[in-house]
């Protein structure tokens, strides 16, 4: 059966070109797209929810009449619509828009041209990897449509509420199809970076791009089965009737909750963790190593400490395994196991210190091109120092006590996360679109985008840390309900302001990426003058890539070589 | 689960492992993930637990004993049918893997018929934490034996006209390797569950 018919060569129809393809670099464009498209979706969701935190009971303009009555009374965004939208916010940015964004569109479409393969390891495992994703992705949504509305425990999906609440069922659904593809996706990705690499192409040839996805893959492999166990057993309990996670004589709005009892809570939370941990690197690897590939392009010369990246990328992942309980210092935890996690977790700043200061010191000496790509990846060092920093008191048990589960910790998360990795992929986007369509992004309104969008996001993420400094809590349907939260409601508002101006400073790059994908400046295969090998062949590549298997001669940065004709020298050339 | 639409050798590989081969073995590493999450899972909520039945008071050990005994000769007939396969005797491959088969319907049924007990005497998962988590570890090892069972019918299948096909033999073994792991599994599952 497998053999029979030479799959995607003979039929090139529509359906088996673009729909059903097993071309990893269709795949990864059909990735590209819907993770973009659920990113949108995920912050109009963020952006409803930021006027209700800006003007608490105040109905929502033009957008609270088209609501139902039951989502928003009056135009009044509900309490249980409220942590529907903070749960479906949380869930889509991360499992179906920023990893698919990060591994499923770059990973797919640019790893295997970056080792010269022809190929996925396993085409057709790879098609069936997005269309898992996409059901998944298209269940989590339908969900808002469910009797009781979508999903409302957050993200993290605490039982025991989550156990309780209504929508939960298809949430967990949906999210074992998206570990299903995720799973799928990083076995390819795994044999495909260890197996497929062209003649010469060595493991310390291969670019840091192509590192970060083999660390990435090796943590979604690992990390995502323990939430899938855990996933099954909160399914058990919401439709088995089971008590994993539901302790004996549990009472909840008054009433004791019927359960046989005997379960842990807390089994949860250690279970969930030990998944979402790994996946903040799974968030920021592939960013970490777009933001190599784009400065090694733009300053003309090697990147600093090309093997302590790649070594402080690998010590991440490990010790990424061995931390996740800093999330519950105040979970009751004993002081012995908090000093364990609180060791281990300032221990993995230290790689992760190692890596940004290497990138630091790429630029030293270099003559650097200010292209749009190039400022992102310069955006994203400083913004993702500050995600990151900010992240030492969240690790250090005494001060988290205080921090925990306050505005503080959002702003935390999300400068690592939008400030960090959504800058960075945005980078990869401008700097491998020539790639992809064999045309340019308008490099104006690519730098109106970088500035609107880099200014909006530090508007909308800093006051976080003076609100949760302040002790404002997170998830609060009502700011103002509390007294101690009133001196910092007007940042709430500067916040918003700046969320929906995000928003608009999105609207040039949706049109310069559909307008260019079609209408913009046509390119040499390598505009950047790079030198891995994903510029060896044209733009856009051909099915099967390459025409002729490349053959590596040198590293993958290999700028400004004394004695060279040219700043560059790609790595498939001999002299 | 052909390798590449693209590769001329698929056996030839950077690696020398048949990408087959390797991603079957990550996969196995996920899965010990899964199954080493449930297990950790099960020891915590029995530690956390004031009382825990004794396995063999609450459930049929005889009928397990027969299945672990189904299950291992199970995966002897696998090997002799990867045996069989690399040394081109059809018929004695074909009557192996329809063995194998035959072995993993057994085990279904003897579990069919454990199961069938317990739910006559109303005994189901929401009954007590210790039978969630019986009816949950089973169930879950019950649904890999299923896929076991449909790789290896496809395989049986399949070999009938792919017989020559280069990759063929080497299908064979990664099917035995999935099935090894289900029967590892179960060697754990079994004194877990029911002797401890």
């Amino acid at each position: 059966m497998a053999h029979k018919k030479h799959d995607a060569h003979g039929s090139q129809d529509f359906i088996s070109k673009y729909v059903f393809s097993v071309d990893h670099k269709v795949i990864g464009l059909q990735y590209l797209i819907t993770s973009l498209l659920f990113l949108l979706f995920g912050f109009i969701l963020l952006m409803i929810l930021r006027w209700q935190l800006a003007y608490p009971g105040q109905p929502i303009p033009l957008i609270g009449r088209l609501l139902s009555d039951n989502l928003a009374p009056g135009g009044v965004l509900s309490p249980t619509f409220y942590n529907a939208l903070g749960a479906m916010h949380g869930t889509i940015m991360i499992f179906l828009g920023v990893v698919p964004l990060g591994v499923g569109a770059f990973g797919n479409y640019i790893l295997p041209l970056q080792i010269g393969a022809p190929d996925m390891a396993f085409p057709r495992l790879n098609m069936m990897s997005y269309w898992v994703y996409l059901p998944g992705g298209m269940l989590m949504l339908l969900s808002f449509f469910l009797p009781g509305g979508a999903a409302q425990s957050g993200w993290t999906s605490y039982p025991p509420l989550s156990v309780i609440n209504p929508g939960q069922t298809v949430w967990l659904l949906a999210m074992l199809l998206i570990i299903t593809s995720s799973l799928l996706g990083s076995i390819n990705f795994l044999v495909t970076a260890l197996n497929m690499r062209a003649p010469g192409m060595s493991l310390w040839r291969m670019p840091v791009f192509v590192w970060a996805q083999l660390v990435t893959a090796v943590l979604l492999l690992l990390a995502f089965p323990p939430l899938q166990a855990a996933a099954i057993l909160q399914f058990m309990d919401r439709v088995a009737g089971t008590s994993f996670y539901l302790p004996a004589n549990l009472v909840v709005f008054g009433e004791t909750v019927r359960a046989a009892g005997g379960g842990l809570p807390l089994l949860w939370q250690h279970l969930f963790w030990f998944l979402a941990h790994p996946e903040v690197y799974v968030l920021i690897l592939p960013a970490m190593g777009i933001v190599a590939e784009i400065i090694a392009a733009n300053t003309r010369k090697p990147i600093f400490g090309y093997k302590e990246i790649v070594g402080a990328m690998i010590f991440l992942g490990g010790m990424s395994f061995v931390v996740w309980a800093h999330h519950m210092f105040v979970s009751g935890m004993s002081p012995k196991l908090s000093n364990f996690f609180l060791i281990t977790t300032m221990i993995i700043s230290v790689p992760s210190v190692a890596l940004l200061t290497c990138l630091i010191f790429s630029l030293r000496g270099g003559s650097i091109r200010f292209t749009t790509p190039m400022l992102f990846a310069l955006a994203f060092l400083p913004l993702f120092g500050i995600g990151g920093l900010t992240g030492l008191p969240l690790g250090l048990s005494t001060t988290d006590i205080y921090l925990h589960d306050t505005y503080y910790v959002i702003g935390h998360f999300h400068y690592v996360v939008v400030t960090g990795s959504i800058i960075a992929l945005m980078g990869g986007v401008y700097h491998w679109f020539p790639k992809w369509f064999g045309r340019r992004m308008d490099d104006f309104w690519g730098k109106v985008h970088f500035w609107g969008s880099v200014i909006c996001m530090n508007g909308v993420f800093f006051p976080m840390f003076i609100q949760g400094l302040s002790g404002v809590q997170r998830r609060l349907y009502d700011p103002t309900a509390q007294l101690h939260n009133l001196p910092t409601q007007p940042l709430n508002i500067v916040s918003s302001v700046f969320a929906w101006l995000l928003f608009v400073a999105q609207i040039p790059f949706i049109w310069n990426f559909f307008y260019s994908m079609f209408k913009g400046k046509k390119t040499e295969e390598n505009p950047w003058k790079a030198t891995t090998l994903e510029w060896a062949c044209p733009s856009p590549p051909p099915h099967g890539n390459f025409e002729k298997t490349p053959h590596v001669y040198r590293g993958p940065y290999e700028y400004s070589v004394p004695g060279h004709k040219n700043d560059w020298t790609p790595q498939h050339v001999e002299a | 689960m052909s390798a590449t639409a693209h590769a001329s050798d698929p056996l030839d590989t950077v690696t020398g492992i048949p990408n087959g081969k390797l991603g079957l073995w990550l996969f196995l590493a996920s899965e010990v993930m899964l199954f080493s999450t449930l297990f950790t899972t099960y020891l915590v909520l029995r530690m956390a637990s004031v009382e825990w039945p004794r396995g063999w008071e609450v459930l049929n050990v005889p009928l397990a004993m027969l299945n672990t005994f189904v299950l291992i000769t199970s995966s002897v007939t696998m090997v002799l049918a990867f045996a069989k396969a690399a040394t081109r005797d059809k018929k004695a491959f074909n009557k192996y893997l329809g063995l194998t088969i035959a072995l993993g319907f057994v085990f279904l049924i003897v579990k069919g018929f454990e199961y069938g007990a317990k739910f006559s005497h109303h005994i189901a998962p929401s009954t007590s934490i210790f039978y969630a988590v019986y009816f949950t570890m089973t169930g879950l090892h019950g649904l890999h034996v299923i896929g076991g069972i449909v790789l290896n019918a496809l395989l049986l299948y399949w070999s009938s006209k792919d017989w020559d096909h280069p990759l063929f033999v080497g299908r064979i073994e990664y099917a035995g390797l999935y099935w090894h792991f289900v029967d590892v599994v179960w060697i754990f599952l079994f004194p877990a569950l029911y002797l401890l």
